[in-house]
């Protein structure tokens, strides 16, 4: 039954329920404030979830959860998917408003040329079908952030359908191994953004920007194949890197252009599917995971208890790190969906079906779009592991900051070194004091021409390695010198007279019989005692593993 | 003069929960349920204050039922008139925008440029505690 069971885990991750205060198991029929439907609006108690590779003791049920995403990404456009006002992050309230997007009568929505291609790049780009024809319509109900009462999304025939989202996830015990976990694409769909709302409680009113309201949207709908918050939050990420690579979306969490909301459910094993929440409101990439996996504890915390999951929409509250109920979506929501009378169908065409003697700038062409796809990150990784040879993981890392791939690919055009020497430096000397001093790759005071140099210095044996980490320093902290520069002021030039370093060898070897006795009995420590000695005579200047070499040469003779 | 008693009877004379007339029941009773009434006025913001506009809304069911006599077997259902259009592909530029002022003249309350509008959605009240209500 072990096998069977860790298919459906999230690999080392049981979900075991241990009780508040690490109890094993409470008594059944003790139901927690949730269930009784009076009590809404209370959090429940935030926990943190609980991740054990603890092997479940007999009778303990074991838990499997599933979690789907529906992931709304801003367009990249200039203008907006209906109208002709501008697409911008910040700037003053209601200024990129135009009659359409504030629902006055008598407006009608066109369809933004731009924002279509971006839908079919997106979808090529996962594997979709491309519905040859797809239909828009209206979502209604009632918020003062939707001036028109209704979303003109794409309900029931989106423009793609059934693709795939490749991501990876480290496991194994010490999460070194990379493996790749696919998430089926359910649809991508057209839709647009609302408006901005401000709550202002002191005075008990809302306030409302609708400068975001009618943005292009594309909705990306994934199957519930995840099974815990760090799956959802690899693929999320990867899927962030795809818009980003297509230009189709800047992707930002932090700037509202990429939302999330998960769908949660649990059961045992083996059985069936058990009822799901909606967590909204998780725009934050490091607490897309912590969400997730705290709703997951919180169901089977719930279900464990002898209480019922109820079908509701929860958001997620940050400073309290716990799922809350929210108040306005209570009971099932009737969007009433209808056509959107004023838009006809939406054609798209390939090579073989364009109507000829047509508007190009009327007409969409699939296979043109596709030809003019950019790399996708899946097979740039790929591109530097055979052209380099480096690990999977070093690929990923190169292509998770924003810059440092290009900064690789600068030191490895002006350099001699061997490319894994490049890929070790930038991935950890580099990377190491960006993050220490939290700095974009855009605002790293060493250039890669000098990190190249650097290495230039190191590949000639020119400077020790441990040299050359001193020259780093220096380089970050000081502006404008060179390696070779600094090199020279602080003398950190390798020796290069091999007699001299004979001597300084063999003298040492006499200052210190004790030690050299030691190292004749076989005590392997007693070595680098005398090469820490010789190393502090040449005042660093001399590379450790010659030093060893020569000493250990004398000592034989 | 319209009670919150001859609201609660129309309740009980329409027996219990019968809802929408279905396809299997062409002689079915037209009669809306006060949920639906409910669920409606909630949906659509609409009143239907009085057992006159419940009648109506019955009358118009049962008006639109005659569609039903149709026989649409094997028939594409159309969603739009609009079928054979072409829908217009318009170039992403900036064309429009900039008419704050002009859009904030239409509302009723404005705080620096913003709309003002009432807190979060009111909860529309149950119909057990819907205040007694009069229309003349």
């Amino acid at each position: 039954m072990a096998t069977p069971v860790l298919r459906w885990c999230c690999p080392g991750r049981r979900w075991v329920f241990a009780g508040i205060g690490g109890v094993s198991r409470h008594g059944r029929g003790v139901p927690t404030g949730s269930t009784s439907s009076g009590k809404r609006g209370q959090s429940s108690v935030a926990q943190q979830p609980l991740i054990t590779a603890q092997k479940p003791r007999k009778g303990e049920r074991e838990w499997a959860a599933v979690v789907g995403l529906e992931i709304h990404a801003q367009i990249a456009s200039n203008s907006k998917l209906f109208s002709g006002s501008q697409v911008d992050f910040a700037a003053p309230p209601n200024s990129l408003v135009s009659f359409f997007d504030a629902s006055l009568p008598g407006t009608l929505p066109v369809l933004n040329r731009r924002c279509v291609e971006a839908a079919v790049m997106t979808g090529l780009a996962l594997d979709c079908h491309i519905n040859r024809r797809s239909l828009f319509d209206r979502k209604h109900y009632f918020y003062a952030d939707l001036p028109a009462g209704y979303q003109i999304t794409q309900q029931r025939l989106p423009i793609a359908v059934n693709g795939s989202l490749a991501y990876s996830v480290c496991v194994g015990k010490r999460r070194s191994q990379m493996v790749t976990r696919t998430a089926r694409v359910k649809q991508i769909q057209l839709e647009q953004d609302s408006g901005k709302s401000l709550h202002d409680s002191l005075r008990s009113q809302t306030l409302i920007d609708l400068n975001r309201a009618g943005v292009g949207l594309l909705e990306v709908v994934l199957e519930p194949d995840m099974s815990c918050g760090e799956e959802a939050a690899a693929a999320v990420r990867e899927l962030q890197l795809i818009l980003q690579a297509l230009g189709t979306s800047q992707a930002n969490m932090a700037e509202g252009q990429l939302r999330v909301d998960a769908n949660i459910s649990v059961h045992n094993p083996g059985e069936p599917l058990g009822i799901r929440t909606e967590v909204k409101n998780l725009n934050s990439a490091r607490f897309l995971a912590k969400a997730i996996d705290y709703e997951i504890q919180r169901q089977i915390n719930e279900l464990e208890n002898g209480g019922k999951i109820l079908n509701e929409t929860r958001s997620f509250d940050y400073k309290l790190g716990c799922t809350v109920p929210m108040r306005d979506k209570e009971g099932k929501q009737d969007y009433r969906l209808m056509p959107e009378p004023n838009l006809p169908p939406l054609l798209l065409y390939d090579s073989g079906s364009l109507p000829p003697g047509t508007d190009p700038q009327q007409v969409i062409n699939i296979d043109q779009l596709r030809e003019q796809l950019p790399e996708l990150p899946r097979v740039t990784r790929e591109k530097l592991v055979q052209q380099y040879g480096m690990l999977p993981e070093h690929s990923f890392a190169l292509l998770n900051e924003v810059g440092l791939l290009e900064f690789f690919q600068n030191v490895i055009k002006e350099t001699r070194a061997e490319p894994k020497k490049v890929t070790s430096w930038v991935l950890n000397t580099f990377l190491g004091f960006l993050k220490q001093q939290n700095l974009a790759v855009s605002e790293s005071p060493v250039t890669p021409s000098a990190l190249a140099e650097l290495l230039d210095l190191l590949d000639r044996k020119a400077i020790s390695s441990s040299a050359a980490k001193q020259v780093f320093q220096e380089l970050w902290r000081s502006k404008g010198k060179t390696p070779a520069q600094i090199v020279a002021e602080k003398q950190l030039e390798l020796m290069q007279d091999a007699e001299a370093l004979e001597q300084l060898c063999c003298s040492t070897l006499e200052a210190h019989p004790q030690v050299v006795t030691d190292v004749k009995k076989g005590n392997p420590r007693a070595i680098n005692k005398l090469i820490g000695l010789v190393r502090r005579a040449t005042l660093g200047r001399a590379d450790p593993t010659v030093i060893k070499e020569v000493l250990e040469r004398q000592l034989s003779s | 003069m319209w009670t919150r008693a001859v609201w609660l009877g129309l309740r009980a004379s329409a027996g219990g929960r019968r809802g929408f007339p279905s396809k299997a029941d062409p002689q079915g009773s037209r009669r809306v349920t006060a949920e639906l009434i409910e669920h409606l006025e909630r949906l659509a913001l609409v009143d239907f204050g009085s057992q006159e506009a419940v009648a109506r809304l019955e009358k118009a069911i049962a008006f639109a039922d005659r569609l039903r006599a149709v026989d649409t077997d094997g028939v594409e259902p159309m969603e739009s008139v609009l079928e054979d259009r072409c829908l217009y592909l318009r170039s992403d530029n900036v064309v429009e925008g900039n008419c704050a002022e002009e859009l904030l003249q239409n509302s009723h309350r404005v705080v620096e440029e913003y709309f003002v509008a009432p807190p979060g959605n009111i909860s529309w009240p149950k119909l057990d505690e819907k205040e007694p209500f009069s229309h003349c």
